[in-house]
């Protein structure tokens, strides 16, 4: 999507919540949407546009977990931390991700494929220990299912993002019915 | 006041089915369901059957086949989550009904479903979990359980409104509008004796009687649905969210009629990305069928309703906090009273319920309090949804009526521990309840009862934690969410599990007194009393429960500086038992810090020195050579 797009789905957003109350916090998570993270310019408009200070917008934005202030990757691995997960060996299955992608929680891969993230329960606690990988979730893992998980994820992307067919179909059929 | 009221319009389902078809396939997509790869199964059953040629496959509301006909439906949770995906085969032959659910079903097992049961009509039994042929070993799981709040939750399909309508949906909501007064559905529900699922089990009737006799200044007032689960361990709204996004609707419309709102907000968790999805589906569907918005089935009651997508902060499940967070501030509580009913969202009276509380109001409206009232035990009546988790068999969701034992619920439904290890505890109510020794395992589950115990039945979450856990470190894990959750507001809540926090760090990592643990009880008692809401007020119920019932295990950490369980890494050792050991390699190629050196088919050897202890050895090697001490 190029800028002029981008620019223009923003606008909207800004003019949809015109006047409502309430509603820098769904404004961030649109224009968080829109930018893959909250740079300081489009918090500024927020702002502007929910009638608030920026110091509101900034005190929104990082009270809750959700909003990134920096840029973040392209695709999101949520290694889950609830209880459930934890007792079952989160930790471990965390460990072996960040080494494979050579990075912390909290940190882009250096080709901004992956983020990584610890997240607190998913809410697929009866399959822990789970990761989920943008909007879907890999359950029972070990270690190493969650590395290879990881791996088939790219491999379908890649081949996706470059158009081939059958990887697109794949992922389509995958993710039937959502979104 | 109901002589004066128009005809109504009765809700019926817009598409009948228009066949019954010969097979119908229903597969589990709730959360759990789809991270056990279901979604790929379901896509195997449409293609499979198309690709045999017999059966036409169709949507039963559309029809257009003629001759054999099979469907394939996606539901919510099924509930018995360890053997997702699940799978239920029906067939109507000759007059004849089968019901069949398979288990750990994989796209490749659905051919061999497809050729030998469907078309040969001959049943797979090694892969059964339920028919109603033969017991099977998870019939207890599902025979002791009585659906009230789940009762659709698996059996319809979530996206689609008609089939909610079928199931008698919005009939409450018809029975309400059209023979009730407000009056008359507060005494209903007051009867019932249901209680708040959230976690408090606050009278949900009594509740709604503050929000209606109070006077707003300009007529408006909020009826809230608190879909903010942040438990981390549990799952429940979660997968009635996603499994029955109307029953959730219908509930809040009812009680709005009950206080006299007509502006509603379901606020809902970021993290669930699916129950969001669904529940956009199921509003506009609602709004289309005019079952939510204005004069809903001709009369003169409008209810609207807005959600409201949270941003990832677990002190929003608060009832003050989330309002500030509905308001678009950071969702800071503040102290009661004001009490939301006479000052609530934007100052107005308000009402706030939890998702199982309003998905169970449909079914007491259209049964009646009494039935609901038959269920339970003593002061907590009717079901409660568990989640069961953690080193439990049959982990999953299970309804069962309030005053079940522990030992029923761990043992009977969830089937006991995963690997037959030994049961150390289970931690009831997530990070502001507690954690409970085998001792206490015949207390019925029941709000009173496990209050006195320290724990709380909170919203339903149940972890259940094996030989294999460190009780301190669960604790520590607790003190970690809550520490990192804590708004910061109030000094208590914010520096008091900052410090519980490290003096539990402190033990973990061996260096813990004895002094230590005094101090730890100490502190905790004052969080508990000085803290602004209830998330500092409950933070250390965990740790004070954990020093309760275990405090041999602490004493352990402190004195012999030994972690039982080999969890705290700081106390655990890893050894390669040279006599076991093959050689294979696999240790040391899975080691982060290259601490395991050794030649091909020789012992290996671990450099205690560079030993991070991360336990990667002891999880790879299948020969039981890596000792934990």
């Amino acid at each position: 999507m190029d800028e002029h797009e981008l620019e223009e789905r923003f606008q909207e957003l800004l003019d949809k919540y015109k006047g409502e109350p309430g509603a820098l916090i769904p404004l961030l998570q649109g224009a968080q949407a829109i930018f893959g993270y909250l740079p300081q310019e489009v918090m500024a408009r927020v702002a502007e546009a929910a009638g608030e200070p920026l110091s509101q917008a900034l005190g929104v934005a990082t009270f809750y977990s959700q909003f990134r202030l920096k840029p973040h990757a392209r695709h999101t691995i949520r290694c889950c931390h609830g209880t459930a997960c934890h007792v079952s060996g989160a930790t471990l299955i965390s460990q072996e991700i960040e080494k494979h992608l050579g990075i912390k929680a909290g940190e882009n891969t250096p080709d901004m494929f992956f983020t990584v993230e610890e997240v607190h329960c998913v809410g697929a606690c009866g399959m822990a220990p789970v990761v989920m990988i943008d909007d879907r979730a890999y359950g029972k893992l070990t270690p190493d299912k969650a590395v290879a998980a990881v791996k088939a994820f790219r491999e379908q992307k890649e081949v996706q993002e470059a158009g081939g067919n059958s990887g697109a179909a794949l992922v389509a059929a995958s993710e039937r019915g959502d979104r | 006041m109901s002589g004066s009221r128009p005809a109504l319009v009765r809700p019926a389902p817009l598409r009948q089915r228009v066949l019954q078809p010969e097979v119908e396939i229903r597969v589990c997509l709730g959360t759990g369901g789809v991270a056990a790869g279901s979604r790929e199964v379901l896509r195997a059953f449409e293609e499979g059957l198309a690709k045999q040629g017999v059966f036409a496959v169709v949507r039963p509301r559309e029809g257009g086949a003629d001759g054999r006909c099979a469907c394939v439906t996606g539901t919510g949770c099924q509930g018995l989550c360890a053997m997702d995906p699940l799978v239920e085969v029906h067939l109507r032959r000759s007059g004849n009904a089968t019901e069949v659910t398979y288990g750990q079903v994989t796209p490749a097992m659905v051919e061999e479903i497809i050729s030998r049961h469907i078309l040969g009509g001959e049943v797979i039994d090694k892969w059964i979990v339920k028919t109603d042929e033969h017991a099977t070993e998870y019939d207890p799981f599902f025979e002791r359980q009585e659906k009230l709040a789940l009762r659709h939750v698996g059996v319809i399909d979530p996206e689609d409104i008609d089939d909610y309508l079928e199931a008698d949906g919005y009939q409450a909501l018809y029975k309400v509008l059209s023979s009730l007064t407000p009056d008359e559905v507060i005494d209903e529900i007051t009867r019932s004796g249901l209680r708040g699922r959230g976690g408090a089990g606050f009278p949900t009737g009594l509740k709604w009687r503050f929000a209606a006799d109070a006077k707003s200044p300009d007529g408006v007032k909020y009826f809230i649905c608190n879909g903010d689960e942040g438990d981390p361990g549990a799952f429940m709204d979660c997968s009635v969210l996603e499994g029955d996004p109307h029953a959730v609707f219908e509930g809040m419309a009812i009680g709005a009629y009950a206080i006299g709102a007509t502006t509603g907000y379901l606020y809902v968790r970021a993290e669930y990305p699916l129950a969001i999805r669904r529940l956009k589906i199921a509003m506009k569907a609602a709004e289309e069928r005019g079952l939510i918005g204005d004069n809903i089935m001709g009369s003169d009651f409008s209810f609207h309703l807005k959600l409201k997508e949270g941003a990832g902060a677990f002190v929003c499940g608060e009832e003050t906090a989330l309002m500030q967070s509905i308001e678009g501030n950071r969702g800071m509580p503040r102290l009661r009273p004001p009490f939301p009913a006479e000052s609530g969202l934007w100052g107005r009276p308000t009402n706030i319920n939890n998702v199982e509380t309003l998905a169970v109001v449909p079914w007491i409206i259209l049964n009646g309090a009494e039935a609901f009232a038959a269920r339970g035990y003593e002061k907590s009546k009717g079901t409660k949804v568990f989640a069961l988790a953690g080193k439990v068999k049959r982990t999953g969701l299970a309804e069962v009526p309030m005053g079940m034992t522990l030992r029923e619920v761990i043992f009977g439904i969830g089937g006991g521990m995963k690997g037959n290890k030994a049961f150390k505890a289970v931690q009831m109510g997530g990070p502001s309840g507690g954690c409970l020794p085998e001792s206490l395992l015949d207390l019925p589950v029941d709000y009173e009862t496990i209050n006195q115990t320290g724990a709380i039945v909170g919203s339903g979450g149940m972890i259940v934690i094996d030989q294999d856990n460190c009780i301190v470190d669960t604790a520590r894990y607790f003190l970690s969410f809550t520490q990192q959750e804590s708004c910061g507001k109030c000094p208590p809540c914010r520096i008091g599990t900052k410090r519980m926090l490290e003096i539990l760090e402190r033990i973990c990592a061996g260096e813990g007194t004895l002094a230590d643990l005094d101090f730890l009880e100490n502190i905790a008692s004052q969080v508990k009393l000085g803290s602004l809401c209830g998330l500092g007020t409950t933070a250390p119920n965990p740790v004070l429960t954990a020093i309760k019932y275990f405090r041999d295990e602490f004493e352990e950490h402190v004195v012999e500086k030994k972690c039982r369980a080999g969890v705290c890494p700081a106390l655990t050792t890893y050894l390669i038992d040279v006599v076991k050991c093959t050689g294979c390699t696999a240790c040391a190629r899975v080691c982060p810090v290259q601490a395991i050196r050794g030649e091909r088919k020789e012992p290996h050897v671990i450099d205690q020195e560079l030993c991070i202890k991360c336990g990667a050895c002891f999880e790879k090697c299948r020969f039981d050579a890596v000792r934990r001490s």
